[in-house]
């Protein structure tokens, strides 16, 4: 089982996962849930071994929305790790955030878009920001490690500060092509 | 489940001398039971989000440990977000309680019977989602036992309470999710931005 885990962070370039982490310390973030990612995996591992974020793993992408309504009106922010598959699941659930304005910011890894191999991501990571454009959330695009930390700090900013619905899309180029197969 | 509380009494009940407790209402006749029970600036109505609400009452759970949360939610929007037991079951708040007040039909939409009406136990899935605290409550005597554990922080827990199929009148609470929002937080001390 070990042997297949895909590698979870780029061979080369700045670590941007790290990068993530600590704009979202310094926007005082206590709430993280994700439905697990390979793309997340480091960044998930960094906040489970911090004791002031609270981690919650989901069965499915739309339960994080809610998640972090709830967290906002005890007074905390939350953030949402999820895969661009996921998004579709999240459609109804993000009215809750044009209804009542929480703020709301997520990171989607994608797939679909650039090397990939399976075809059945394909149609949902197109539709990705789309996805989220018909429901208002305001998306930003992560195709740079170097980028990472400042559109993570600026994500952040506009959503807690300004009451505003964010994603960032982390492109799949940048996360690096996953390893399917053993010894391959 | 024949028996049959019912729901504005039992909600009444539920949440009378209700203290520091927050209260999350999913959307429907529950939002309508909890307003009717009476307003309070520490309730969270939902008129929309359905299957959120466990979610909502486990991030606010979460934020606020030392404040007894309880949602309270209908059959039909806990069966439209079972995971959301499984997430909170694994989660383990002691603050959090989770109420479905089950009449096993879809009474906003015309009364067709739901999952379970049909036979799904909504206890045994939270049992097997790891919830050890699990009650079905068909009286009135049971109501008032389970109620000190909504405030006992030795939670999660949750209930099962059998209602009836009886109309009830409407009550409905306000609809701006923004005022609902404001209002909440700033109950707890948080400026509104």
């Amino acid at each position: 089982m070990a042997a297949a885990a895909p590698t979870d962070t780029p061979s080369t370039g700045p670590d941007w996962p790290l990068a993530i982490y600590e704009a979202l310390k310094s926007a005082d973030v206590r709430q993280l849930c994700y439905v697990p990612d390979a793309g997340h995996a480091r960044l998930i591992r960094l906040t489970h071994d911090d004791p002031a974020i609270a981690t919650t793993v989901l069965t499915t992408e739309e339960e994080g929305v809610a998640l972090g309504a709830g967290a906002w009106l005890g007074g905390q922010r939350a953030v949402l790790l999820m895969q661009s598959s996921g998004v579709g699941n999240c459609v109804n659930m993000f009215s809750l955030l044009a209804s009542c304005r929480f703020p709301f910011l997520t990171f989607v890894t994608m797939r679909g878009e650039w090397a990939e191999f399976n075809p059945w991501q394909v149609p949902m990571g197109k539709a990705t920001q789309s996805a989220f454009e018909i429901m208002g959330v305001t998306v930003f695009r992560m195709e740079r490690p170097e980028d990472a930390g400042e559109i993570a700090a600026a994500a952040a900013t506009l959503a807690f500060d300004s009451d505003q619905p964010i994603a960032v899309l982390i492109s799949q180029r940048m996360i690096g092509a996953k390893k399917w197969t053993e010894n391959k | 489940m024949s028996a049959a509380l019912d729901r504005r009494a039992a909600v009444k009940a539920l949440v009378a001398e209700r203290g520091d407790l927050l209260v999350v209402s999913g959307l429907g006749s529950s939002s309508y039971d909890v307003f009717a029970a009476g307003d309070h600036p520490a309730n969270f109505y939902l008129w929309g989000a359905m299957g959120g609400a466990v979610m909502i009452g486990l991030g606010l759970a979460l934020a606020q440990p030392s404040r007894p949360v309880a949602v309270i939610t209908g059959d039909g929007e806990q069966l439209m977000g079972l995971g959301s037991l499984a997430t909170s079951a694994a989660k383990k708040p002691k603050n959090l309680s989770i109420v479905v007040l089950d009449n096993a039909h879809f009474g906003e939409t015309g009364m067709q019977m739901s999952h379970s009406g049909l036979g799904v136990s909504l206890e045994q899935i939270a049992s097997g989602a790891g919830f050890r605290s699990v009650s079905t409550i068909l009286d009135h005597a049971a109501l008032q036992a389970f109620r000190p554990k909504l405030r006992d922080l030795a939670g999660p827990h949750f209930a099962v309470v059998a209602i009836s199929t009886d109309h009830v009148d409407r009550a409905l609470p306000p609809r701006d999710g923004v005022f609902l929002k404001n209002r909440f937080r700033s109950h707890l001390g948080f400026s509104v931005s």
